[in-house]
């Protein structure tokens, strides 16, 4: 369909409209830029940045949504708002320490299982078999049950399942880059086996690296909200958004906005990651990345 | 015969699976702790007994032993005991392992019911309102947070409009108990009971919906996407240049390849699914097994833990083999040829 | 003469990326009553979608069509209702497929394909058929296209057939309403050499005997020298050169033409 002497669209121009035609990448990409640059700047933006600490305040206790207090307050008193934004931090933390941890093992593994193939293949393939099998929450929990309660337990028990996501589809994506042209030139060539995996075959799993990231971000996100939901997470009094879900609880439906506000705050930014991972996919067209 | 074969050797990788399960469970119930009998006693205990129990666990073996100790129980189905109930941890786990699987089958089948047709449209009217609908109802249900989904239902159904239970399998009122399958659905219908099984239905209702909606959502997607690529398939194209109806076409011809990957990421995601479960019990206060291990966990009764998270990955192998089964039946191309893709 | 199919000043253009590119421009072709075409050009001038408006599977959007006609018997394709339309595709105006490994439907057997598309092909009709006729019929065209144990063939799953076979299943899907006119987008170009002169071979055969129209579709002026009588030659969505073949090949009058001549690689030998 190249007819006519039109010259032909640039790459940049393509993927450019095709991102701003992509209502999904946009609001999702926007969600995530604001929710990182508030839990950056949380200490200054946020109007009671005080209330993140163990502040009482019992004349101002279960204050409904107002212009003073965005999201009300809760049980001692403090703006749920500054606490919310505070609590992001905890969120974005796990995800970044998580996905940090558990991405570059992943995706090493991944190159090597589907470039050697062979024994490697068996030992790495049939381990994630077998970290697929675990709930992470559960682990997570098992482990928080025998160690102690705590971010850092969480954060490695997820880590400790996580790889094998990244394993999965980076196994898939280098055995079907294993038999082509360009890996069996450099090959040829004498290239050494690290520059075939890390210069070959690593720069042709970014796109779906950048996509399967961006969907995590917002599943990891969900797991640790759930931990600290159950009382596995950050310890008290720092902020994290799943701990005022879990004790806003027990104030509905009379003071909902204790538990309802924090719990939108998670479902905003987890949605932002994954709206920006549905548009990504698209952008670059790898379709088989969740 | 090539598909006997496949699933031989798909059942032949569960048991590796479930036997890497068991020294990864071992590892942190016995080496990650350094004294699990002094966890369990808890720092009043004294050291005379710690001591005792160490030895009457046999704790005092060296590590190998210990471990194929463990899995010579585990073998026979034998979990330990539980120091939370002093019974036996697969008795417990017997007992509260039906509620918990009744709910996991509506959930699928509630998944499934739903995520399927809404795929099915959106894939239809592409890039249309039914499509955006769905594109945002299956984002929207997948990064829901299940526990928060879970609170508002229970707010909104149970205390807002009062019309649903919110805790529980049945009414306090009702004791019924046939022990038969263990799932209430099934046995009151066989025992004829229409009350309880109506009962059991509305108290399943708020936990299902709960715990159903991440699935629901990715099945969707999955089906949107699966649908729109079998659609751009030649197969396709010359069933429509031969005049096969829409509708047969969409139903038929495009519905049956589309429908593999829906139930394979249903296999590889039901690890979440069993974790997800977890809080969903919790909050619903649903007697099943997840209670029983979240009991156990606050109280780090570790032979419960062991118990619950190998059960849950029983539970996730056995699901993958009949969904292969299911793939097969779907899909001759698995059948005949005796492996995926 | 009067044409089965004429295609009259057919404009059609796509829009991708927010740009509109024109792909058919004024395109006119006449394929008379058992008469073997051919239509010959590059991959990307144009030839498929005109072959997919003709059949009315063209996707609209990104396509769209712009002018022009196209009559079967003197109707107008693109003004016709629908439910007429309906009743020609697959049935008077027929065409073959491809790709022999990627246009049949995996799943399902070569009998629960074949066999609906006649089921609904006589239900559009308004033709009355039976399980067992429909059954003995596509039998019937499976032995036309030369299937040993047809039977077993009808049984089989599409992975389980050589390509060669699939291919001629293509042709048999092709023939079972008995068309008029039959569309061949490049049939057997998959396929080794060996085979595609088969294919092709058989082809020809079904085609004078049943005394059907020919509209061959493909890039390679060996095929077409084997199968027409009268050639267009297709450049950048016209039609650049028309005339009866053997002049194409003695004196072709366009440099584009001469190019092709030139470029692809005779096919050897006649399979017999």
């Amino acid at each position: 369909m190249s007819v006519s002497g039109q010259k032909p669209l640039s790459n940049a121009w393509q993927n450019w409209w095709r991102f701003s035609r992509n209502p999904t990448a946009v609001v999702g990409a926007i969600i995530v830029i604001t929710s990182v640059t508030l839990a950056l700047l949380a200490p200054y933006v946020t109007p009671f940045p005080e209330h993140v600490g163990a502040v009482v305040d019992f004349a101002n206790r279960h204050q409904a949504p107002s212009a003073v207090h965005w999201f009300g307050t809760d049980n001692v008193g403090r703006d749920i708002f500054s606490r919310a934004i505070f609590g992001l931090r905890v969120s974005l933390l796990l995800a970044v320490v998580v996905l940090g941890l558990a991405i570059p093992v992943g995706v090493v593994l991944g190159l090597l299982a589907g470039y050697f193939g062979g024994w490697v293949e068996i030992v790495i393939m049939r381990v994630t078999d077998i970290a697929l099998a675990i709930p992470p929450l559960v682990m997570a929990l098992a482990v928080a049950a025998v160690l102690t309660p705590s971010l850092t337990n969480s954060m490695l028990a997820i880590a400790l399942l996580w790889w094998t996501w990244h394993t999965r589809l980076i196994y898939s994506i280098t055995r079907q880059l294993r038999s082509q042209e360009f890996v069996e030139a450099a090959e040829t060539l004498g290239a050494s086996r690290a520059h075939i995996l890390f210069r070959e075959i690593l720069p042709n799993c970014v796109s779906a690296i950048a996509v399967k990231t961006s969907l995590d971000a917002g599943f990891v996100i969900l797991i640790g909200a759930a931990l600290s939901f159950l009382g596995l997470g950050i310890q008290p009094p720092t902020p994290d958004l799943g701990t005022m879900v879990a004790s806003g609880a027990s104030f509905l439906p009379d003071y909902w906005w204790e538990s309802v506000l924090p719990g939108c705050a998670i479902l905003f930014v987890a949605m932002g990651f994954n709206l920006l991972g549905d548009g990504l996919r698209d952008l670059f067209d790898v379709e088989d990345v969740r | 015969m090539e598909f006997l074969a496949f699933l031989l050797r798909r059942l032949g990788w569960s048991l590796l699976v479930l036997l890497g399960l068991s020294v990864v469970i071992f590892t942190i119930a016995r080496v990650v702790p350094g004294d699990p009998a002094r966890m369990a006693l808890g720092p009043t205990a004294s050291a005379d007994q710690v001591a005792s129990l160490q030895e009457s666990l046999g704790l005092n073996d060296p590590m190998f032993q210990q471990y194929a100790t463990f899995l010579h129980g585990l073998a026979r189905g034998d979990l330990g005991r539980s120091l939370l109930t002093e019974q036996s941890v697969t008795a417990d786990i017997a007992k509260t392992f039906p509620a918990t699987l009744e709910l996991v089958i509506c959930t699928i089948l509630l998944a499934f019911a739903l995520g399927v047709p809404l795929g099915v449209a959106a894939a239809r009217w592409k890039d249309r309102w039914p499509d955006n609908l769905v594109r945002a109802l299956a984002i929207g249900s997948a990064v829901m947070p299940t526990f928060f989904l879970a609170l508002l239902l229970q707010i909104l159904a149970g205390y807002v409009l009062n019309v649903l239970p919110t805790t529980g399998r049945l009414p306090g009122g009702i004791d019924f108990d046939a022990g038969w399958t263990g799932l209430v659905l099934v046995d009151s219908l066989i025992a004829g009971r229409g009350d309880v099984f109506l009962e059991a239905v509305r108290h399943l209702f708020l936990p299902t919906i709960a715990l159903a909606a991440a699935t629901m959502g990715q099945i969707a997607r999955i089906t949107r996407a699966s649908m729109i690529d079998v659609s751009r398939q030649d197969y396709i194209e010359a069933a429509r240049a031969f005049g096969v109806p829409d509708r047969l076409r969409m139903f038929k011809y495009m519905l049956r390849p589309a429908f593999v990957p829906p139930l394979t990421i249903t296999g590889l995601e039901f690890a979440s699914l069993i974790g997800n479960a977890f809080v969903v019990e919790l909050i619903f206060s649903w007697p099943g097994m997840a209670s029983y291990g979240i009991r156990a966990i606050v109280q780090k009764d570790l032979n419960a833990i062991m118990g619950v998270v190998m059960v849950s990955g029983v539970f996730f192998v056995v699901v993958n083999l009949m969904i292969d089964l299911l793939v097969g039946v779907v899909d001759p191309r698995v059948r005949i040829r005796g492996s995926r893709a | 003469m009067t044409a089965l199919l004429s295609v009259r000043n057919l404009d059609v253009s796509f829009t991708t990326y927010g740009r509109r590119t024109q792909v058919l421009r004024d395109v006119s072709i006449d394929v008379p009553e058992g008469a073997q075409i051919a239509l010959v050009g590059e991959s990307g001038s144009g030839k498929t979608v005109l072959m997919k408006t003709v059949m009315g599977i063209l996707p609209q959007p990104p396509a769209k069509v712009e002018g022009g006609a196209i009559l079967f018997d003197d109707r107008d394709l693109l003004t016709m209702p629908e439910r007429d339309r309906l009743r020609l595709r697959g049935t008077a105006m027929s065409m073959v497929f491809q790709d022999p490994m990627s246009s049949l439907n995996p799943v399902f057997t070569i009998y629960d394909q074949l066999g609906t598309i006649l089921k609904h092909a006589d239900r559009r009709l308004g033709r009355q058929r039976g399980r067992r006729e429909r059954w003995a019929r596509v039998l019937e065209v499976l032995e036309q296209v030369r299937m040993r144990e047809p039977e077993r063939v009808a049984r089989s799953f599409p992975m389980q057939l050589s390509g060669g076979m699939r291919q001629r299943i293509l042709i048999a899907m092709a023939l079972l309403s008995e068309p008029r006119l039959l569309i061949a987008d490049e049939p057997g170009t998959a396929l080794d050499v060996t085979t595609q002169a088969q294919i092709l071979n058989l082809l020809r055969d079904l085609v004078t005997r049943q005394n059907l129209a020919l509209l061959m579709i493909t890039h390679n002026l060996g095929v077409v020298r084997e199968t027409s009588t009268y050639t267009y030659v297709m450049n950048q969505g016209r039609i650049v050169e028309q005339a009866p073949t053997a002049e194409i090949f003695a004196a072709p009058r366009e440099a584009y033409t001469r190019e092709l001549i030139a470029a692809v690689p005779r096919l050897t030998g006649r399979a017999t």
